[in-house]
C-alpha cells in the first residue's frame, strides 16, 4: 500500500473485485451454425439441428465470431493465440440442449490486455486475464402470475456467439468496477462487435468479490455474484456484498465460498440453492472441432481494420480541435457521438464551437430521447449550416437554437428553416432607434437602473429581443443599451 | 423389451427375381440387370423389404423398415431408367442403415429406450449421399445401444442373431447391419466403427467391413458415441461392392469440421488389377496367447497365399497393443459421458418423473432410458473427467493414445500394411460374455488401435472354423491408404476363393 490515503478502505477493509464479462457478438449468424443471430424474434424460430443440439448434429465454427473476438483482444492490447482449443463445459440445464457448452478452457484465443479507467482523477490500469469464445445457452422463461405451471424455453439465443472477458482481481471499489464495465462496453461498441446493451442481455457480468483487512497482501475468501442486469445493478450488488462480507467478519464469522444471485427487486444478494451449484464442469477438449489457427497475415489484416479507440480519439480531439480534455472525453463516449461531433467540427472548421453545440443542444435532445447520435435523423451538415449562420453573425444564437429545435424536435427539413427572414439585426442606427423606444416606454425601470439596479439590463435586452423576435445581435444590443443608459446619467 | 411393428407389404405375384438370386447380386449385377430390364428397382426393393420382414425378423436385424421411402426411391430409379437419365452409382441397390444415423421422418433409436418417439427432422450426410447416388434405403438396423457393445446384446430391441449360427452373437455394435448383409437381405449396409464396431461383426458374420480413415466420411447426422473415434463404414459381401459404397459416402463435408479435404479416388476403379507387391507387417502380439488356434490357422493360410503371389511378410511389434483397450475405455467413455448428456428428457424421447422436480426428472428419465452398459460407460466417462481424476485418467489416456499412434506410425514407416486376426476368437455364443464386460471388451483388442490412431482397417472373411464359424482377417493401413487396403482385400478375397 502506498503512503497516500486509500479511499477504498471501508471500516478497515479493502474490497478486491474481479469481473467476468460476457459480450454477445453481433455476427450475422450463430457461432456454430448458419441460423440468424438476432434478438427479439418469435421464440424458437431461429433454430436448426445444430443449435437445438439434436442427436448427430455437429458444430462448425463461424469465422466472423473469431474475427470479432480478435478485434476486442487487439483493442485492449491482448495477445491472440495462434492456436487455441475449444473445450466442452459439461452441465445439465433445460436451456442447454447439448448438455454442454462449447467454450475454451486452457488454451483460450486471447490472453492479457489492459483496461484504463480514471479513478479519483488519476488513471488506473486494470488487467485482463483472458478472452475466450463460447456459445450462448437458450433462455428459460418462468412466467410469473400467468397461471402457467411450466417453464418455457426459447432456444433462439442458443448458439449465439459470446466472448467472455475475464479480469484480474484488480478492482478495489464498486466504482472502479463500474468504470471498468463502462470502458469495456465503450470499446466493444467502438470496435463494433457488441451492442453493449445490458438490459437485453447482450452484455452480462458476474463478479468475484472478497475483502481483506487493510494492509493485508493475501486475498480473502471470495464469493461469486451473478444475475446483475444493469451497470448500476452491478455497483449496487457489489456494495451490498462488500458490506455483508465486512459485517460478517466483524461479527466474528467467516466468508464461505459460494455463488450469490443478486435480487434487484429486494436489493439483496441471495445464496443459490446448493442443488443449482454445478461444481465440476468436467472440461475436456471438444472433439467435434479442430484446433483454431489464426494466421499472422489475418491478424495483421484485422489489426489494420481496427478503428481509432476512445482514449486515442479523445487525445486527438484535444490536440486537433483545441477542446478541453473533459469535453473530449464526453464527445468520445460513444463512437457515434464522436463521429457526429467530428463531422460538424470539420464542416464548420471550428472545434470549440462544434463541441458547444453538440455537447449543448444536441446532447440535451439526446438525453431527452429526441435525438440519437447512433441513428441521427438530422445530418451533421444541417446542424453545421445553422452553426455557420450563427458564427457568421447572420442569425442570433437564440434563433440558432430555435432552428436546431425545429430540425430536431419538429423534424422540419433544412429548407423550411427561414434563415433569410431571421437575419440578425446588427445595424447600429436601427438598433439605437429600437432601444430609444424600449427605454422611453419603461422610464421607471430606467430610473431604477440608474439608481443601481444594474440587473435590469437583462430586462431591457429581453424587451428588445421581444420587439425584434430575437433577431437583434445580442452583443451589439448589450453595448448600445449600456451606452444609451449611461448617456442618461448626465 | 421394445418391439417395433413392421408394416406388411404385398409382393407382386409374378416377380421376375427369386430370393436366392437376389441374395447373390452384386452392385454391378444390379446395375446390369436394371438396364437390361431383367428386374426393376421396385422389385428389388420389394424383395429386400420382404426379406427384411421375414428372415430379418427372425434375425432381429432391423429396428425399423423404411418401406414408403424405399419404394419411392426405387420408383424414381425405374423412372430414370425409363427416361434414359443417367443413374447414380448405387442405383436401385438396397442398403441398410445402422439405426444411429439420422434419416428424416423415420425413428432413429440408437437401439435405446431413451430415444423412443424421436424422429430426426434432417438427414445425415451419408444418407444424403446414398440418396444422391440413387440407392434404396430399406431399413434401420439393430445395434448395441448407442453403439456400446461387441455383441449386439445391449439393444433395447433385443439381440440380433448371427445368420451363420443362430446361437451365436452377430458381434457389435453394428450387428444388425452385418447380419442383414450376411443373410443377403441387402447387398450393402452402413455401420459405425468406434473401436471395431464394423470390423468385428463383419468377422463374426462372415462379410467384409471397413473402418475408413478418420475424417474420410462425414459424421454429420451420426449420433455420437465417441466423437474422436467414431467413423461410419461400409459392409458388403465383396470388396468391389465395399469400394463402391465407400466411394459414395467419402469426402469432405462442410457440416463436419473433422472431415478432411482430400482427393479420394473411385475406390472400385482398378481394384481388379493386382496391387503393388507389399511389405506386410505381422505383429507378434496378435498371434500369441489368447488367440483361438483355428483363427491362427486361417490367418496363417491366408498369409501363405499372399506370400505366394509375391508379398513379403515382416515381423513387427505392437508393444502397446494391450494398452489400447484401457486407453480406449478412458477416451471413449469420457467423450460418451458428454455426448449422451443431451438425452435428458427435456426435448425429445421419453420423460419420466413429474414436472415439479427437474433433477428427479433427469434421474428417472436417464435411469429408465439407458441400459446397463450405457450407464456403466457414462459413469466411467464422468469419473475419468472429474476434478482430481482428470490428469490420472483422461489426460493419461490421451498421452497413451499418442504413444499408440506414434508406434503405429513408426511401424508403418517399415511396412505398407499390417495383417492381424480381426478378433481373437470367432463369434461367441449369445450370453457368453454378457456378465463379464472385460472379456467382452477384449474382443476389440486388435481393432481399437485403428480408431485411436485414426487409421483405416478392413476385415474380410478368411475361412471358417470346423464348426463353420467365419474367421476374419484384418488389414490395417496408413491414414488415407484406404484404396491400398481395398485392393489388398480384393486380392486376398480372390485367393481365399
Amino acid at each position: 500500500m502506498s503512503q497516500t490515503e486509500n479511499k477504498n478502505i471501508i471500516d478497515g477493509f479493502e474490497p478486491v473485485i474481479g469481473l467476468e464479462v460476457h459480450a454477445q457478438l453481433v455476427t450475422k449468424t450463430k457461432i456454430f451454425c448458419a441460423c440468424e443471430n438476432k434478438y427479439g424474434a418469435e421464440p424458437n424460430t431461429l433454430t436448426c439441428p445444430v443449435c437445438l443440439g439434436l442427436p448427430g448434429a455437429l458444430p462448425v465454427l463461424n469465422m466472423q465470431a473469431v474475427e470479432y473476438a480478435i478485434k476486442m483482444i487487439l483493442a485492449i492490447g491482448g495477445e491472440v493465440r495462434q492456436r487455441s482449443i475449444f473445450a466442452r463445459k459439461n452441465y445439465f440445464y433445460p436451456d442447454l440442449p447439448k448438455g454442454y457448452q462449447i467454450s475454451q478452457f486452457d488454451l483460450p484465443i486471447g490472453e492479457g490486455g489492459v483496461i484504463t479507467i480514471s479513478a479519483d482523477g488519476s488513471e488506473k490500469q486494470l488487467g485482463v486475464t483472458r478472452i475466450h469464445l463460447e456459445d450462448d445457452a437458450g433462455k428459460s422463461l418462468h412466467p410469473e402470475g400467468s397461471g402457467d405451471t411450466y417453464s418455457r424455453i426459447d432456444l433462439n439465443r442458443c448458439g449465439a456467439p459470446l466472448i467472455e472477458i475475464v479480469s484480474e482481481p484488480d478492482m478495489r471499489s464498486p466504482q472502479e468496477a463500474y468504470a471498468y464495465l463502462s470502458k469495456i462496453k465503450q470499446i466493444l461498441q467502438y470496435v463494433g462487435v457488441c451492442t453493449g446493451d445490458m438490459e437485453k442481455g447482450h452484455l452480462r457480468c458476474d463478479a468475484n468479490i472478497s475483502v481483506r483487512p487493510e494492509g493485508q497482501e493475501k486475498f480473502g475468501t471470495k464469493t461469486e455474484l451473478k444475475n446483475m442486469n444493469s451497470f448500476k445493478g452491478v455497483e449496487r450488488a457489489l456494495n451490498f456484498e462488500i458490506a455483508r462480507q465486512i459485517q460478517t467478519i466483524k461479527d466474528g464469522g467467516s466468508i464461505s465460498q459460494q455463488t450469490l444471485l443478486w435480487n434487484e427487486k429486494k436489493q439483496v444478494a441471495e445464496a443459490m440453492r446448493s442443488k443449482e451449484e454445478a461444481n465440476d464442469y468436467r472440461y475436456f477438449p471438444e472433439p467435434d472441432l479442430t484446433p483454431l489457427h489464426v494466421s499472422e497475415s489475418w491478424l495483421e489484416e484485422i489489426r489494420e481494420s481496427l478503428p481509432e479507440l476512445p482514449d486515442a480519439r479523445s487525445a486527438r480531439f484535444v490536440k486537433e480541435y483545441g477542446i478541453p480534455e473533459y469535453d473530449a472525453g464526453v464527445l468520445t463516449d460513444t463512437h457515434t457521438l464522436a463521429d457526429y461531433f467530428e463531422a460538424v467540427a470539420k464542416k464548420i472548421n471550428d472545434g470549440k464551437l462544434a463541441s458547444n453545440w453538440v455537447m449543448g443542444e444536441l446532447s440535451r435532445y439526446a438525453n431527452e430521447g429526441a435525438f440519437d447520435f447512433a441513428e441521427p435523423h438530422v445530418a451533421p451538415e444541417d446542424i453545421s449550416r445553422v452553426i455557420s449562420e450563427v458564427k457568421a453573425l447572420k442569425i442570433s444564437a437564440s434563433f440558432g437554437k430555435q432552428a436546431v429545435k425545429e430540425l430536431v424536435v419538429e423534424k422540419k427539413p433544412l429548407s423550411e428553416i427561414d434563415f433569410g427572414g431571421n437575419q440578425m439585426i446588427s445595424d447600429t442606427g436601427e438598433l439605437e432607434a429600437l432601444i430609444e423606444n424600449v427605454l422611453s416606454s419603461n422610464e421607471e425601470n430606467v430610473v431604477r437602473y440608474l439608481a443601481g439596479a444594474e440587473k435590469l439590463i437583462g430586462f431591457f435586452v429581453g424587451q428588445l429581443m421581444k420587439e425584434t423576435k430575437g433577431k437583434a445581435d445580442p452583443a451589439l444590443v448589450n453595448k448600445l443599451l449600456k451606452e444609451k443608459l449611461e448617456s442618461r446619467r448626465s | 423389451m421394445g418391439v417395433r411393428l413392421v408394416l406388411r407389404i404385398t409382393l407382386k405375384e409374378n416377380t421376375m427375381i427369386d430370393s436366392q438370386k437376389y441374395k447373390t447380386l452384386t452392385v454391378a449385377q444390379i446395375r446390369a440387370g436394371l438396364l437390361e430390364k431383367e428386374f426393376t428397382a421396385v422389385e428389388l426393393a420389394q424383395m429386400g423389404l420382404e426379406l427384411a420382414e421375414s428372415e430379418g425378423k427372425a434375425l432381429n436385424c432391423f429396428i425399423t423398415l423404411c418401406t414408403e421411402k424405399a419404394l419411392g426411391q426405387a420408383k424414381a430409379v425405374d423412372a430414370k431408367i425409363a427416361a434414359g437419365v443417367e443413374l447414380g452409382k448405387l442405383a436401385g441397390v438396397p442398403v441398410a442403415l445402422k439405426d444411429n444415423m439420422s434419416y428424416r421422418d423415420y425413428p432413429t433409436t440408437c437401439a435405446s429406450h431413451i430415444l423412443d418417439g424421436y424422429i430426426p427432422p434432417y438427414d445425415a450426410t451419408v444418407v444424403e449421399k446414398l440418396i444422391a447416388a440413387d440407392a434404396v434405403i430399406i431399413g434401420k438396423t439393430n445395434m448395441d445401444e448407442f453403439a456400446m457393445g461387441s455383441s449386439n446384446e445391449n439393444s433395447y430391441y433385443g439381440p440380433a442373431v448371427n445368420p451363420v449360427n443362430n446361437t451365436c452373437a452377430t458381434g457389435g455394435s453394428s450387428g444388425g447391419s452385418a447380419a442383414a448383409v450376411a443373410a443377403g437381405i441387402t447387398p450393402l449396409a452402413l455401420g459405425s466403427d468406434t473401436g471395431g464396431s464394423v470390423r468385428q461383426p463383419a468377422a463374426f458374420c462372415g462379410v467384409q467391413g471397413m473402418k475408413p480413415t478418420y475424417g474420410a466420411v462425414s459424421r454429420y447426422g451420426l449420433i455420437a458415441f465417441a466423437s474422436s473415434l467414431d467413423q461410419i463404414g461400409p459392409f458388403a459381401r465383396n470388396s468391389v461392392d465395399l469400394a463402391e459404397l465407400l466411394t459414395v459416402i467419402s469426402g469432405r463435408d462442410k457440416h463436419d469440421s473433422t472431415s478432411i479435404d482430400f482427393e479420394h479416388p473411385d475406390y472400385a476403379e482398378g481394384i481388379d488389377e493386382s496391387p503393388d507387391l507389399m511389405r506386410i507387417g505381422w505383429p507378434g502380439e496378435c498371434f500369441g496367447e489368447g488367440v483361438d488356434h483355428e483363427v491362427l490357422e486361417s490367418i496363417g493360410e491366408l498369409r501363405k497365399n499372399l506370400e505366394e503371389v509375391g508379398h513379403t511378410f515382416v515381423d513387427v511389434s505392437l508393444s502397446q497393443l494391450n494398452a489400447g483397450i484401457a486407453c480406449y475405455y478412458v477416451v471413449a467413455t469420457a467423450e460418451a459421458s458428454s455426448n449422451l448428456a443431451r438425452f435428458d428428457g427435456v426435448k425429445y424421447g421419453i420423460r419420466e418423473g413429474d414436472d415439479s422436480d427437474l433433477l428427479e426428472m433427469y434421474r428417472k428419465t436417464r435411469g429408465k432410458g439407458f441400459g446397463a452398459e450405457v450407464k456403466r460407460r457414462i459413469m466411467l466417462g464422468t469419473y475419468v473427467l472429474s476434478a482430481g481424476y482428470y490428469d490420472a485418467y483422461y489426460l493419461k489416456g490421451m498421452k497413451v493414445r499418442q504413444v499408440i499412434t506414434k508406434e503405429l506410425d513408426d511401424v508403418f514407416s517399415k511396412v505398407d500394411v499390417l495383417m492381424t486376426p480381426t478378433t481373437p476368437t470367432p463369434a461367441f455364443c449369445m450370453g457368453d460374455k454378457l456378465q463379464d464386460p472385460l472379456a467382452m471388451y477384449l474382443s476389440d483388442v486388435f481393432t481399437v488401435i485403428a480408431n485411436l490412431a485414426g487409421t483405416p482397417g478392413i476385415s474380410i472373411p478368411a475361412g471358417r472354423t470346423h464348426s463353420g464359424l467365419p474367421v476374419g482377417a484384418q488389414f490395417l493401413g496408413k491414414r488415407f491408404d484406404d484404396a491400398r487396403l481395398l485392393k489388398l482385400a480384393h486380392q486376398a478375397q480372390k485367393l481365399i476363393q
